[in-house]
């Protein structure tokens, strides 16, 4: 599936049709949180890190999730956490389970744009997922970028997703990697407390550094206020939203955000555009 | 007792303080020293001092029967614990715990409150600065009580 196309029909690109893959590999991330590798007939796939697809676990439902891999591995990869009827269809699938997939959708992370820069990527949660794809593509380029650098807040050290990957970034000289959870029993060795906490222990250039955060909308917030505080602008911050899905390309107005549709103008979007409508209540 | 001036006028918590001020705190801090898994306070100690670490990791924990120790924050180098000097009952709340080799300042909290019952210029500013600590972590503690990372209801 090349970026732009999904599913076709007789030579019409549909986008309202997905495409029938295959689970090709279950992981289990945590005890609610499930990645997949996803085989598509039309083989390799590319996308944008930061963009999604509409996956459907057939039977019950579609929803929009982001796609969590390594772009140049040519892979499909999406990671889930259960939290309703889809969610869990699409987590308790199988390898050689069928998997509906439509897209890549969506405005992804403006890594390219940020070359030269220090990066900042900071993930709350499950939001790790969307963001992975950006830092594999940083890293697969580092010497490109200044310093970069992943905070990552969970709730609790067993909630932490991609661990051995972490662990092996944290490894590396060239990253600087904390992780922290809201609350943890005597045997966890790393930090707790809120992910915000973290902005102060990093060394950046607030000029020079461009930032991605992803997570719970309330966390994006405080992440982007907390960076402000350090100076960095606005235009400098990037946040990932989640709107509810339908069609997933800017048609049926279900994802509605002022005047985005988070789907076709997102899910990507500089704080500077966004933070007057993070504040209201009706939308 | 100049280094330990310099020192902690380094510490972002006294950052930018007027020297006479930053002299006067100087006269009741000194530098301590613990091992890995040493207590720092235990919960319901007298609370006659806070720490402002300068390497090492200190978790601030609450023990609950048959759950064992739990931490609620880590402190790190560049941070700051410890304000139950401040106002009555005067005990600690919490046990604080090294986690690694940790070196800290700590700073007599009755020897502060007797300079700052004297010199209200430098009670001001000293609680103006608590009280901005006392904020941050007030909203960092809602974020956690949000338990944003669950499932929306
Ligand atoms: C652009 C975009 C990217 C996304 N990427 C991912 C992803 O990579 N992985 C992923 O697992 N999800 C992702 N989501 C969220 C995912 O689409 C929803 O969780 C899913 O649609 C829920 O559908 P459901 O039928 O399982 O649950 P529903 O029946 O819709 O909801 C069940 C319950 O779960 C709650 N809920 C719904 N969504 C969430 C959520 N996101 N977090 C916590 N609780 C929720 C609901 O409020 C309700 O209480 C993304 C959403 C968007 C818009
Ligand atoms: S989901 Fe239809 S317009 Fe965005």
């Amino acid at each position: 599936m090349a970026m732009s196309e999904t599913a076709s029909m007789g030579g019409v690109e549909d986008r309202t049709i997905p495409c029938v893959g295959r689970v090709s590999a279950r992981r289990i991330e945590s005890s609610d949180v499930v990645t997949l590798d996803v085989e598509t007939p039309e083989g390799p796939v590319r996308y944008a890190p930061g963009q999604f697809n509409m996956l459907t676990a057939f039977g019950v439902g579609e929803s929009a999730i982001s796609i969590s891999g390594d772009p140049a591995s040519g892979r499909l990869t999406h990671t889930v956490r259960a939290v309703g009827p889809v969610s869990r269809a699409l987590c308790n699938l199988r390898p050689g389970d069928a998997i509906g997939v439509r897209g890549p959708f969506g405005v992804g992370w403006p890594i390219g744009t940020a070359a030269t820069r220090d990066l900042l990527f900071v993930a709350g949660g499950l939001g790790l997922a969307p963001l992975r794809p950006a830092i594999y593509a940083a890293l697969a380029e580092r010497s490109r970028y200044g310093k970069i650098a992943i905070l990552y807040g969970a709730r609790s050290p067993d909630s932490i997703i991609f661990r051995r990957e972490l662990e092996g970034w944290r490894g590396r000289f060239d990253l600087h990697v904390e992780a922290t959870v809201d609350h943890a029993l005597d045997d966890w060795r790393g930090h707790v407390g809120v992910v915000t906490n973290l902005i102060s222990q990093v060394e950046f250039d607030a000029e020079q550094a461009t930032a991605f955060a992803c997570g719970p909308e309330i966390m994006m917030r405080f992440v982007a206020q907390a960076l402000v505080a350090r100076e960095m602008r606005e235009s400098d911050i990037h946040l990932s939203m989640e709107r509810n899905m339908k069609c997933g390309y800017g048609q049926c107005g279900h994802c509605q955000f002022g005047p985005f549709f988070v789907c076709r103008d997102g899910p990507v979007f500089a704080y500077e555009a966004i933070r007057p409508l993070l504040a209201l209540r009706e939308i | 007792m100049e280094t330990l001036e310099r020192i902690l006028g380094e510490q972002p918590f006294f950052a930018g303080l007027n020297p006479e001020f930053l002299r006067l705190a100087t006269g009741c801090a000194n530098n301590v020293r613990f091992a890995a898994g040493e207590f720092i306070c235990k919960e319901d100690d007298p609370a006659d001092r806070f720490y402002l670490v300068r390497h090492g990791h200190v978790a601030l924990q609450l023990f609950a029967p048959g759950r064992g120790a739990m931490t609620f924050q880590t402190v790190g180098p560049g941070e700051m614990f410890g304000m139950s000097w401040i106002a009555p009952p005067y005990k600690w709340t919490y046990d604080a715990r090294a986690l690694e080799l940790t070196r800290a300042l700590a700073v007599d909290g009755l020897c502060l409150r007797d300079k700052c019952d004297h010199d209200h210029d430098l009670g001001y500013e000293l609680m103006q600065r608590f009280l901005s600590r006392t904020i941050e972590s007030l909203h960092a503690t809602r974020l956690q009580l949000l338990d944003v990372y669950g499932a929306k209801v």
